[in-house]
């Protein structure tokens, strides 16, 4: 039993957990040193980063303790084409309100993406739902709610 | 009697033609999304929270009363008939509901549940209007050194009741208070993590977050283990309605449930898979038919089912009252709120009275609307569980994009949203809890705020976080909740997963 825990070596996935809490909790504490406004009386705006700074450190360490024993939960075999779909037509959309194309064509790339991420091969089709749900929920919060939501080239023509 | 003349002025208030269209579109709504398998209450109510933003405050809250109920029932819906429980609180009515639907007694299943919840909200309800007043009451007499403790409390038992590791409950508490830093500090002006962002100078959104974790995180979540095969509806067959037979074997549970659910929801602890799963149990041995269960006996949804729309509304009485959220659903109500400059708590009963006791009011009324609207439309319910799982998923983040960029239109915010998935995704993989962190970014500054405060009262003398009998208890409390489950280990716990 020993052994092969040996064998295996720490868990990559709590020690990298571990690793991570206590980056945030320098960056925290980073944060809190660099302040310059101070509080006359009470406690600083110092005081609540050095606490959560504390705690972090503590969750990072046992994060690292729990990684040489029995580490986290294992996951099952993730489906790495469907997540890269996925993030691709997220990072589409931010690009194209980013790049000012507006909001009808930002949700064709999202909603065609996402669905080809979950299996659906009928990019064109999907592409055109995503257009038209695009439109009617930029003109429903324009009109009805008198909210304007990312507008390009395209939505300008209706406002 | 000054209840009961409030609660009457609240009626007439959430009577008004144009507040019950408010209501009647929110349990439309929520209901409708509800229903989508993977969306819980939370959800629900976080991605439904931008349609009410250019409502009157009144309007929006009672709108947002009756999402809450119809996101509650939508739930139960998917719990038994895909046999998939949006939240864990649907956990209790899935195993006995799904195996109703497959014996062809879905009908009489839903039909338990409707009724079931209906009259748990309506006890529920009544117990929330009794009692909030009397806390009032109580809550005006809390220093800031209370409120911090009672904070304190419910920080720790959010963070051990949900899942079932402590440390990655306080890993995910801790990773939402270290967002609630971000932003301007409110008593000095002081820019905390902010990184020279201008967008991050208001801090982070809690919708922002609790739609990222929820809808982004778990569409990923659900892509990532797509190639496993997909639920299949099972049909309803048979009649809807109840027989005298079904009536007989559920009013008890219901009220048993009620009886469960209220106090713990009640209760800053909060968390609704508690009482549920007590309540399934209890049933499974007071049942007559005890071999029924597991193969669907009635009981065993009517109980849990009651039991998790009382604790729905028992979390309203330390929100209302205490401004206090024991659940991510809570947590992003209070958000709700705070979008209209209102903070729950005793000045608000003073303060706006109409409005408080009008959302009371209007919980009563979207419990009667529930039931006759979902009973009849239950067939359209159905239809919307069909929707393919590509398009349903392409369509929550759509919704998600949507909300967030109403919100604030700017593409910092939408980079802020899918951070948040993907942490939300990793959190799934690695079955972290998500709710801790939502309560952790709403709460943390709450506890903050009031702890300064405390201590510039007693000139800088921490002390009087113990000197105050109050204060002392719940901090006592909280400490032992933190220390018992590593105490006693092998204690048997209840295993929660959340939405």
């Amino acid at each position: 039993m020993t052994n092969e825990k040996l064998a295996r070596g720490p868990d990559r996935p709590a020690l990298l957990v571990g690793l991570v809490l206590l980056a945030l909790a320098a960056t925290v504490y980073y944060d809190a040193s660099k302040q310059t406004i101070t509080s006359n009386y009470g406690l600083g705006p110092t005081a609540m980063p050095y606490v959560v700074c504390c705690g972090l450190v503590v969750l990072g360490l046992a994060h690292l303790f729990v990684a040489f024993r029995e580490g986290l939960p294992k996951p099952e075999r993730a489906d790495g084409g469907a997540l890269l779909w996925i993030v691709g037509g997220l990072v589409g959309l931010i690009a194209s309100i980013a790049l000012g194309a507006g909001f009808s064509i930002a949700i064709t790339i999202l909603f065609a993406c996402t669905a080809r991420g979950f299996g659906r091969r009928a990019l064109v089709v999907d592409a055109i739902i995503g257009f038209v749900m695009g439109l009617g929920i930029f003109l429903v919060f324009a009109k009805l709610l008198t909210l304007l939501l990312p507008a390009g080239p395209l939505e300008r023509l209706f406002i | 009697m000054e209840t009961t003349l409030s609660l009457l002025n609240g009626f007439s208030v959430a009577l008004e033609p144009s507040k019950l269209v408010f209501c009647l579109i929110g349990v439309f709504l929520g209901t409708a999304v509800g229903v989508l398998p993977g969306i819980g209450p939370a959800l629900t109510v976080a991605l439904l929270l931008p349609v009410t933003f250019k409502l009157d405050p009144a309007g929006s809250l009672i709108m947002f009363a009756g999402i809450y109920y119809g996101g509650m029932y939508g739930g139960s819906t998917t719990a038994i008939l895909l046999n998939a429980p949006g939240e864990s609180a649907s956990l209790a009515t899935a195993l006995e509901g799904s195996k109703m639907a497959k014996a062809g007694r879905g009908g009489p299943a839903l039909a338990t549940a409707a009724i079931g919840s209906f009259v748990a909200g309506l006890i529920a309800t009544i117990g929330l209007a009794f009692l909030a007043p009397w806390l009032v009451e109580v809550a005006i007499k809390f220093g800031p050194w209370d409120y911090f403790a009672l904070m304190i409390l419910a920080f720790v038992t959010v963070s051990a009741t949900f899942g079932d590791s402590p440390l990655r409950g306080m890993t995910s508490l801790f990773l939402g208070i270290t967002l609630g830093l971000v932003g301007i500090d409110k008593l000095t002006g002081q820019a905390r993590l902010t990184f020279g962002v201008p967008e991050l100078l208001n801090g982070v959104e809690v919708t922002t977050l609790a739609v990222g974790l929820f809808a982004v995180g778990e569409a990923l979540y659900v892509a990532s283990k797509r190639y496993h095969a997909p639920e299949e509806i099972i049909p309803i067959k048979g009649s809807l309605w109840m027989s005298k037979q079904d009536w007989k074997r559920s009013w008890a549970p219901w009220l048993r449930g009620t009886a469960f659910g209220f106090p713990i929801g009640a209760l800053p602890a909060g968390g609704a898979e508690v009482p549920t799963f007590l309540s399934y149990s209890t049933e499974r041995k007071l049942c007559k038919y005890p071999d029924e269960f597991g193969k669907g006996a009635i009981e065993g949804v009517a109980g849990p089912e009651a039991a998790n729309n009382a604790s729905a509304a028992g979390t309203l009485v330390p929100l209302l009252t205490l401004g206090l959220p024991t659940s991510a659903t809570a947590a992003i109500m209070l958000a709700g709120f705070q979008q209209y400059g209102l903070n729950p708590g005793p000045l608000l009963f003073a303060e706006k009275p109409d409005l408080v006791w009008g959302l009371i009011a209007s919980l009563f009324i979207a419990n009667v609307m529930l039931v006759v609207l979902n009973l009849p439309l239950i067939g359209l319910w159905v239809k919307l569980l069909a929707v393919p799982q590509p398009w349903l998923y392409a369509g929550i983040l759509v919704f998600a994009t949507m909300g967030t960029l109403a919100v604030n239109a700017s593409p910092v915010e939408l980079g802020m949203l899918f951070l948040f998935g993907y942490i939300g995704y990793l959190m799934r993989r690695y079955d972290y809890p998500v709710a801790p962190m939502v309560v952790g970014l709403i709460l943390g500054p709450m506890a903050e705020a009031q702890l300064r405060r405390a201590l510039q009262i007693s000139l800088g003398d921490p002390m009087i976080l113990l000197e105050n009998p109050i204060s002392a208890t719940l901090l006592g409390l909280a400490f032992i909740a933190l220390v018992a489950p590593f105490v006693m280990k092998g204690l048997n716990r209840f295993k929660a997963e959340e939405d």
